[in-house]
C-alpha cells in the first residue's frame, strides 16, 4: 500500500512528506515507544498519539514508512523537520485510533508485512 | 561531604498515598532511619511544602522542596527547587497547567493539606493525578524558569521517561535521573536512588549517598551538572 493511499483512507493531512517510495506493509498502534522498539518493522504504519521527537527516532530506526497522528493531532515544526530528514511521514487525521486502525486493517493492511 | 537521602517522598497529599505520611511522621522516620537530607514530591502540587520545610527544620533535617510532576506524555519529572519561596512561587502556577478535573476521593483518595504539626488543614480539590498540558521539554524550561531542576522519576517504571519515550532525549539536558539499584545506567548521569515512599515503611534507609554541602544551592547545582561543584 502506499502512503498516499494509507492518507486517502485515513482522511489525513500529511505535515510531513517521508520517502513516498516506501510502500507501507503492515501497521501497529502503540502509546508506549519502549514498547514499539521492540516490536517496529520495516515499512510499518504507526498510529500513535505521542508526539515526541523520540517518536520519529524510534520510526527511523525501524525505517518505518509512515507515522499516523489520531484525533487530529499536530506535530511540532521541529519534529516535523527530523522526520522529514529521516523520510518517515508524518500524518494527522480527525479519526480516532480505533476507527483507523479497523479501516487500515479492513484495507488489506495486517499487523505484520506479507 | 556525604549525605544520606531520600529525594523522593509522598505527603498525604496525595490521592495514592498513606493517610499517615504526615510532615512529623516523615521526618521522625527519616530520622530514625539516619537520613540527612529529604525531598518532599507530591504530584502535581507543592501544597504540604511549607508544612514539611518547617517540620523537617525542627528535625534538624535538610529539607530540599519538590514535586513530582506528570508531562502531557505521561512521564513523571521529579522537579526541585533551591528555596521554599521559587517552589511556592512555581506551585501558584501549577493550577493553569493541571486542567480543571476534579478529585474522586472515594476513588482516587484524599488528598490531605497539614500544617507542620500534622494539623489537618482541608482538601485540594483539584485533581492531582492527571498529566499536565506541557510536554517533556516545556516542563523542564517550566521547572528552570523558578529556578528549579528537573530530573525524570523512576525511567524503567510506569511513568519513566525511558518506558514512555524509550530512550533519554537528549534535546533535554538531564544530568541527573532516578533509577532502581539493579538499573544499567550510561556512566554520564548522576543517579538518584530514591523510594518513591507512599507508606512510613517504605522511606528509604541509610544506604545512598550523594556528594554536596549541607545546603540547598549546593544540591541544586549537583543535580543540574551532574556533579559536585
Amino acid at each position: 500500500m502506499t502512503i498516499e493511499l494509507v492518507a486517502r483512507l485515513a482522511q489525513a493531512n500529511i505535515l510531513a512528506h517521508g520517502d513516498h517510495a516506501r510502500d507501507v506493509t503492515c501497521g501497529y498502534a502503540c502509546d508506549l515507544l519502549s514498547w514499539v522498539m521492540a516490536r517496529g518493522q520495516k515499512g510499518m504504519a504507526w498510529v500513535t498519539v505521542q508526539t515526541h521527537l523520540n517518536v520519529i527516532a524510534v520510526a527511523s530506526l525501524h525505517e518505518m514508512a509512515c507515522v499516523l497522528l489520531p484525533d487530529g493531532l499536530e506535530m511540532e515544526g521541529a519534529v516535523l523537520e527530523k522526520a522529514r530528514e529521516e523520510g518517515i511521514a508524518v500524518l494527522s487525521s480527525p479519526l480516532s485510533a480505533y476507527r483507523l486502525c479497523g479501516l487500515l486493517y479492513q484495507n488489506g493492511l495486517h499487523d505484520l508485512p506479507g | 561531604m556525604k549525605l544520606a537521602y531520600d529525594l523522593h517522598l509522598h505527603s498525604c497529599l496525595s490521592p495514592c498515598a498513606s493517610e499517615d505520611m504526615t510532615p512529623q511522621n516523615v521526618c521522625r522516620m527519616a530520622r530514625l532511619n539516619g537520613l540527612d537530607l529529604i525531598a518532599l514530591t507530591d504530584h502535581n502540587t507543592g501544597g504540604n511544602l511549607k508544612a514539611f520545610d518547617q517540620a523537617a527544620r525542627e528535625h534538624g533535617l535538610l529539607f530540599l522542596p519538590g514535586m513530582e510532576l506528570c508531562t502531557a506524555e505521561e512521564v513523571h519529572l521529579l522537579a526541585y527547587f533551591p528555596s521554599l519561596e521559587a517552589a511556592l512561587e512555581a506551585d501558584a502556577r501549577l493550577p493553569h497547567l493541571r486542567g480543571s478535573m476534579k478529585n474522586r476521593p472515594d476513588y482516587f483518595g484524599q488528598q490531605t493539606l497539614v500544617d507542620h504539626r500534622d494539623r489537618v488543614l482541608g482538601q485540594e480539590e483539584a485533581f492531582l493525578l492527571g498529566a499536565l498540558a506541557t510536554s517533556l521539554e516545556e516542563t523542564v524550561s517550566w521547572i528552570t524558569s523558578f529556578h528549579g531542576v528537573a530530573v525524570p522519576a523512576h525511567i524503567h517504571r510506569s511513568y519513566g521517561l525511558v518506558q514512555v519515550l524509550g530512550f533519554i532525549p537528549q534535546s533535554a539536558g538531564f544530568r541527573a535521573v532516578e533509577a532502581g539499584p539493579k538499573d544499567q545506567i550510561d556512566e554520564n548521569y548522576l543517579v538518584l536512588h530514591s523510594s518513591d515512599a507512599h507508606e512510613l515503611g517504605l522511606i528509604a534507609q541509610k544506604e545512598h549517598l550523594i556528594s554536596a554541602e549541607k545546603n540547598l544551592d549546593s544540591i541544586i547545582s549537583t543535580l543540574q551538572y551532574g556533579i559536585t561543584v
